[in-house]
């Protein structure tokens, strides 16, 4: 971006919940919503003596994830004990992953259909399983402090996956976080609800600029907290980019100069506010957990999830760029509606044999009734076949365009079959031999419009439509001002 | 014979011929409990009401012929460690004086489906950290051969219940000796599983990749009879290995053959006390007169195994221990005193002007934190916890836990290698004989020292039994180690089981009056 006198330098860590129906080291329940404590048991809430065993399947999406985000895959990997105090610690540890993350240095590609920004490439620093803490639930009415805590998170999967700081404005940060999302739905790891807790973005940023003797500077590193939507995100980044600006100009201040500074961003206020720090130092005191066996992962059988991954995204558009002959624009919105409306999409363009007219009765048609609808497109009342058939009538010009959405709105609303519907709204093919006909008598009565025709008025001949649409509904528009205006030509 | 006399093996015969029920060997041994505990003090808490009723309910079924578990009607002896749901588990602390375990413990749980009579709980030093059973928070465990000196520990309560025939079993844990030492110097029998054989679920963690629970008989078939109920894999327990449990019990009358046995050139330097030598070398003639080889082998890191304990294991205690913060069960300071207290303290400096001291301050959740782990542990845990959180601080886990770590591996091959040439190594449980209670609770290095011939073995991995091989001229007990490759529990105990078929060491008995 040019139009500032600095470069933006933004790198997230993006913290996600597993969608496991166990926590990490237990057999809780890991839903979300349910009464305080509810979903613990003795090793959730590190009784004394109770000892961890690792979920399985939370292993298995995480490495699911990780190959999907191109990383390396460690053939060893440890648990760690991260250790600080907090009372919704009930360890006094958390177990995490810290210098044998089971994946590193993988990569995210971003693009951007509206141009803001060329496609690139983010770096994945790490990927690493680790359990969420509980929740602390202060309560300060009557000017008592009541403090409690609520453990049904405690013990819940995250994996925590920590990007390069590759990132150049707030709209490539957004770009990423909206990628890395519509992967990890496709790979269906996470159900992604920010509201929920279930994806926790954390930003890091800084500037690169330019001082006044032409020396190359680095402004503090920023750590912003509490973003609950990727709109959140963007906004605050610009909003830290602009304030590190201005005190850079007021401080002179350089990376290195102060410690990381942790800001919370306030969505209401739309600034960034200081955060006091933990009250915890820093020294984690990071050892291997002696209580989990370290996890082995052979090579076979990340060949075997690589396998299984199925089509992502970014495979995914470029088929359907390539297959249907549609543009960037249109593949992103089919396929960040999800693998099942882009195999929707699919099996119309296959079956009527035209991907851009496909597509545009899928993104315009099918997502308006199915918002209309509140429902998805696997409940969906017209099959793809049906469309097709219908797509294929348009083609053929049996069906008009403003009648062929009205047939459909029937097959949709009412559940009728093609045939059904076209039948109900008094639709049949008006033949060829008749049209010429009714065209005939259009040009004997109307010598006013022939005279403008043969003047070169073309819309003249739009008149001979109208008129024909209302001697017979079923008549294909197009079709009647070929025949008029040969018609008229051959006269 | 008395009830109290006879082995968990006979008592067995007898309750299922029912020339005996499990009510009347429960009353022996709760009145030589009710004789003696007073003087000394193996349990923290005795049930004998829930003794009783368990005693009741197998001679019902046994009345009825219906089926019963392995240990029917046994007494055994619990560490106070080892979660029972619940009951009060303290781990001889004041942090956990009130606290009751939700849960049973695998081995807890085991025992209960063998149907033993679990009839109280253990004292040992506070969480099974000492050598002594001193650092209890409550009282302190007497050697029952001789009042005045201690019982050894940190299983110093079940292995003087079991001496002085309180209870004819009892579970112990052995982090760097806690099972072997306190039987060596009680003259009874203690075994410590190779790591991974019994589960740790539900066992209060001291430091997790030593502990191993073990049992502790008089006799190496009693120890055979508890081993094999206790043991096997347990999918709560990650680190519980996939090895099958032999049984020992049935297993154990065959004698060795062609035993070569390894007698380790380090253990035998200046320290060792003179007539635990004698005894000892006495013991391996024994074992020759049964046919057995005996050949020197080396174990040259043996040397560093203390220091290296007392790196990992107050490492891991320091961070197990963290959980007791008085936010979420056990101990919790007076917190009106300590909010008060703050407060003074606060309006103290700021009418001093000293707003930067004001301003440093705890707040009141790291006053709370600091007061309750102040007041609820004693200071061997304190002292072992700081070591612990020195060694993992950054700038110092390198030269310190991860060299640890480094050595650890080293007297593991050390023990690989001695294993090659032979089937059992073979060596003093103790240096001395005992010592004298308070003698050496000023110095703790003195007291790290007690662990010199029993730490090894949990540093490796493996297996160790201890067992009375003779007697001190003060009377006291002398114990004999036998150590053996991972999972050869079984050559442990058919080699005590020959000694005690060759010898009586193991059948006299402390005169308590
Ligand atoms: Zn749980």
């Amino acid at each position: 971006m040019s139009d500032t006198p600095y470069t933006i330098v933004i790198g997230l860590e993006v913290h996600v919940q597993l969608a496991t129906q166990s926590k990490l080291f237990c057999g809780c329940s890991t839903q979300f919503g349910a009464g305080p404590n509810t979903q613990t048991c003795p090793i959730c809430t590190g009784m004394p003596g109770t000892l961890p065993v690792m979920n399985r399947r939370a292993f298995e999406l995480s490495l699911r994830t990780a190959v999907a985000l191109n990383c390396q895959i460690a053939p060893f990997t440890k648990w760690d004990r991260k250790q600080y105090y907090y009372p919704d610690l009930p360890k006094g540890y958390q177990i995490s992953q810290y210098d044998l993350p089971f994946s590193s240095d993988g990569y995210v590609e971003i693009a951007d259909a509206k141009g803001r920004f060329k496609p690139k490439r983010v770096g994945i620093i790490r990927a690493h399983l680790e359990e969420d803490a509980g929740k602390s639930m202060h309560d300060e009415k009557a000017g008592q402090a009541d403090s409690r805590i609520d453990l049904n998170r405690a013990g819940t999967p995250l994996l925590e996956i920590v990007s390069q700081p590759d990132m150049r404005s707030p709209a490539e940060a957004k770009a990423f976080l909206e990628e890395l999302k519509l992967l990890l739905t496709y790979l269906g790891v996470s159900d992604c609800n920010m509201q929920e807790g279930s994806l926790r973005v954390d930003a890091n940023v800084n500037l690169h600029l330019t001082d006044e003797r032409g020396e190359k500077i680095a402004t503090p590193i920023v750590e912003i907290k509490n973003m609950n939507s990727f709109r959140a995100v963007e906004r605050a980044l610009t909003y830290e980019s602009a304030r590190q600006y201005d005190v850079w100009q007021e401080t002179r201040q350089k990376l290195g100069d102060v410690p990381k500074q942790t800001r919370g961003w306030d969505d209401t206020a739309n600034v960034t506010h200081g955060q006091r720090h933990k009250e915890e130092s820093s020294d984690y005191r990071y050892f291997p957990d002696p209580d989990l066996v370290p996890v082995t992962v052979a090579a076979e059988e990340v060949e075997r999830v690589r396998a299984e991954l199925g089509e992502l995204p970014a495979q995914m558009r470029e088929r359907l760029e390539k297959t249907y002959g549609i543009n960037a624009y249109d593949s992103d919105v089919l396929v960040n509606q999800g693998r099942e409306l882009v195999s929707y999409f699919v099996d119309v363009a296959d079956t009527c044999g035209d991907g851009k007219v496909a597509s545009n009765w899928v993104q315009q048609d099918v997502l308006r009734l199915l918002k209309e609808l509140g429902t998805d497109i696997e409940a969906f009342p017209v099959r793809p076949w049906a469309l097709a058939d219908l797509l294929k009538k348009v083609k053929a010009g049996e069906v008009d365009t403003t009648r062929g959405r009205e047939v459909f709105a029937l097959m949709v609303s009412a559940g009728k079959s093609l045939e059904e519907a076209m039948q109900e709204l008094g639709i049949e093919k008006v033949d060829e031999s008749a049209l010429v006909e009714l065209c005939k008598q259009l040009i004997a009565a109307n010598p006013k419009l022939v005279a403008d025709v043969k003047a070169g008025k073309m819309q003249a001949a739009g008149a001979f439509v109208g008129q024909a649409k209302k001697a017979n509904p079923n008549v294909n528009p197009a079709r009647v001002r070929e025949i008029c205006l040969e018609l008229i030509a051959a006269m | 014979m008395s009830l109290i006399e006879k082995s968990a093996k006979q008592l067995l015969a007898d309750l299922s011929a029912r020339s005996v029920s499990a009510v009347e060997v429960t009353e022996a041994y709760l009145t030589e409990i009710a004789s003696h505990d007073a003087k000394v003090g193996a349990f923290l808490r005795v049930d004998a009401e829930g003794a009783l009723a368990k005693a009741r309910d197998i001679d019902q079924r046994r009345a009825l012929n219906q089926p019963v578990g392995h240990l029917a009607g046994i007494p055994v002896a619990v560490k106070d460690i080892l979660c029972s749901r619940g009951e009060v588990v303290t781990c001889a602390s004041r942090i956990l004086e009130h606290f009751a375990a939700p849960y049973d413990s695998t081995v807890v749980a085991k025992l209960k489906a063998a149907d033993a009579v679990l009839i109280g709980r253990t004292n040992l030093d506070e969480f099974a950290m000492g050598g002594s059973t001193e650092n209890s928070a409550f009282h302190v465990t007497h050697n029952p051969w001789d009042l005045s000196c201690f019982a050894g520990g940190s299983s110093g309560g079940s292995a003087a219940s079991v001496a002085a025939r309180m209870a004819p079993l009892a579970i112990g844990t052995d982090t760097g000796g806690s099972i072997r030492q306190p039987a060596g110097l009680c003259g009874i029998t203690g075994l410590k599983p190779t790591y991974g054989h019994v589960s740790r679920y539900g066992v209060v963690a001291f430091a997790s990749s030593l502990d191993q629970v073990g049992p502790m008989a008089r006799t190496a078939e009693d120890a055979a009879l508890l081993l094999e109920t206790i043991a096997g894999h347990d999918p709560l327990d990650s680190t519980s290995v996939h090895s099958p449990v032999p049984p020992y019990s049935e297993w154990i009358e065959q004698p060795l053959e062609g035993l070569t046995i390894g007698l380790v050139r380090e253990h035998f330097g200046p320290g060792l006390d003179e007539e635990v030598n004698a005894a000892v070398r006495d013991a391996i003639r024994i074992y020759e007169s049964l046919g057995a080889k005996v050949k020197e082998v080396s174990l040259p890191h043996s040397k560093y195994a203390v220091a290296t304990y007392y790196i990992i294991a107050p490492s891991e205690a320091s961070s197990n221990l963290a959980r007791y913060d008085g936010a979420h069960y056990g101990y919790r300071t007076d917190e009106r005193d300590m909010l008060a207290e703050l407060d003074a303290q606060r309006k103290a400096l700021e009418a001093a002007g000293d707003k930067k001291a004001a301003a440093q301050l705890d707040t009141a959740l790291v006053r709370m934190y600091r007061r309750s782990r102040s007041e609820g542990f004693g200071a061997e845990v304190k002292r072992r916890i700081m070591l612990g959180t020195y060694a993992l601080s950054a700038g110092y886990y390198d030269a310190y836990y991860l060299k640890a770590l480094k050595v650890r591996r080293l007297i593991r091959q050390d023990f690989d290698k001695a294993f090659e040439d032979v089937d059992l190594i073979a060596g003093p449980a103790t240096a001395a004989p005992g010592y004298k209670i308070g003698e050496r609770a000023d110095d703790p290095l003195a007291m790290y020292l007690l662990d010199l011939y029993t730490v090894s073995a949990n540093l490796a991995g493996i297996g160790g039994i201890v067992f009375p091989c003779g007697f001190s001229q003060a009377g006291l007990p002398i114990g004999l180690q036998l150590q053996a490759p991972p999972f050869e529990e079984d050559r442990l105990l058919r080699a005590a089981h020959m000694f005690q078929r060759a010898t009586d060491w193991h059948t006299r008995r402390p005169a308590l009056t």
